[in-house]
């Protein structure tokens, strides 16, 4: 079985933190780079940054929308059915129009079902965009939200269709930061998930945070502690020794891999020893999906 | 003309409340009979949109003048464009306000906030 599995068989595998800045990025680019032919999904779509590593070419736009309401006012009555009906209250009637607040609205499409005069029709309101490309080996999928939008969603969405009609590949989801409903969409597909932790005790208490998100959804998942500073206690590794949490690997916090990484570049392509470090990792991670 | 007031207690000298979207009542006062009415704000516990909620009870109140000492964009959006004033509260229980409402006392409101959007899903 363990063979099928570290054959070319779809795996998913999210990585995700419960705070920004744990290196949530560099981890699951630097592992699409060392588990070629890959795909790199971007899912941070407030503020995606992946591709400022792979660079990718050939990158397809694809507009993403959602379906929006308006009521014709020459039909509509002011019966205020659809008001009443709309439980995010993204509907209000003035008296003479309907008004309707686009970024409220969730896109459900009751209204219009709703209205007894047929006055309401659906129209589509370009949220974001998906951004597809290559860099080598690695299929790099980028989602970006318009700026002023509210909810990333319909983005990820996006990005999983995307991903579920791809071939047989590796496939690496770099989650948004936190534990909202946008983390809970981007691992809701994975057949993995990696928790990046930081020596920190606040990072710990994000730690704790996503580790009660992967369990509530039943996942599979171990800890990459990230910043690693020899002789220093780590309040995360403590953490994952009180609990029997699984740590699949260890990155110190190294000099050179930081320049490299603020430079924009993938470690594991420049450096022989990073190579190996994020393969090691990667290993590892197989090794968990298959027992 | 009716004048409506977002107010944490159903008597005239109740307190003001400071959330227009999440105040428990309203106080509907009626110039030509010198008289208040309460009712409960269906909006106050709403998970989202409480603002556009509360500013559409407020519209079919039949109210003509908002007195409140804040307003957000979308209800302040809604409120405009049913053509209800918006002035904006002084210190002091509900009732003074319709005193100095009515007395040229009160401005109108011209700063409005972003309001505090609930999540995202």
């Amino acid at each position: 079985m363990r063979d099928v599995i570290t054959e070319r068989t779809k795996m998913k595998i999210a990585v995700l933190s419960g705070k920004g800045g744990t290196g949530k990025t560099m981890l699951s680019v630097n592992l699409a780079a060392v588990a070629t032919p890959s795909t790199y999904v971007d899912c941070d779509v407030e503020e995606p940054n992946g591709y400022l590593f792979f660079k990718p070419e050939d990158v397809r736009p694809e507009i993403v929308s959602v379906l929006v309401p308006s009521a014709d006012p020459n039909i509509c009555n002011g019966c205020k059915e659809c008001v009443r009906f709309c439980k995010f209250h993204a509907l209000a009637h003035s008296g003479e129009h309907l008004i309707v607040f686009e970024d409220v609205c969730h896109s459900c499409g009751g209204c219009s079902l709703i209205c007894p005069l047929n006055a309401i029709t659906e129209h589509p309101r370009t949220v974001g965009v998906v951004e597809s490309g290559r860099s080598g080996e690695v299929t790099i999928h980028t989602g970006r939200m318009n700026v002023g939008e509210a909810a990333g969603l319909p983005i990820i969405r996006k990005l999983m269709k995307k991903i579920s009609e791809s071939g047989q590949e590796r496939i690496f989801i770099d989650c948004p930061p936190g534990s909202s409903c946008t983390v809970m969409e981007s691992i809701r597909d994975a057949e993995f998930c990696v928790l990046v932790s930081e020596p920190t005790i606040f990072g710990t208490h994000n730690l704790e945070m996503i580790v009660e998100l992967v369990r509530t959804f039943d996942k599979p998942f171990g800890v990459i502690l990230n910043k690693r500073l020899d002789g220093e206690k780590d309040p995360s590794e403590e953490y994952c020794h009180r609990n029997c949490l699984p740590i699949l690997g260890k990155i110190p916090f190294d000099h050179e891999l930081g320049i490299l990484n603020s430079e924009g570049k993938i470690a594991s392509r420049e450096n022989g020893r990073f190579f190996q470090m994020f393969k090691d990792i990667y290993d590892h991670i197989t090794e968990c999906v298959s027992i | 003309m009716k004048i409506i007031l977002p107010v944490e207690k159903e008597q005239e000298n109740t307190d003001i409340c400071q959330s227009l979207g999440r105040t428990p009542y309203f106080m509907l006062y009626d110039t030509n009979t010198e008289s208040s009415e309460f009712f409960q704000n269906p909006a106050s516990n709403s998970p989202s949109g409480a603002g556009i909620e509360a500013a559409q009870a407020i519209v079919d109140s039949g109210a003509n003048t908002l007195l409140t000492p804040r307003c957000g964009n979308n209800a302040y959006s809604v409120l405009k464009k049913t053509g209800i004033a918006v002035f904006r509260t002084i210190p002091g229980p509900a009732i003074s306000n319709i005193h100095a409402f009515l007395e040229g006392d009160l401005s109108e409101l011209d700063t409005i906030h972003e309001g505090r959007h609930h999540g995202e899903n």
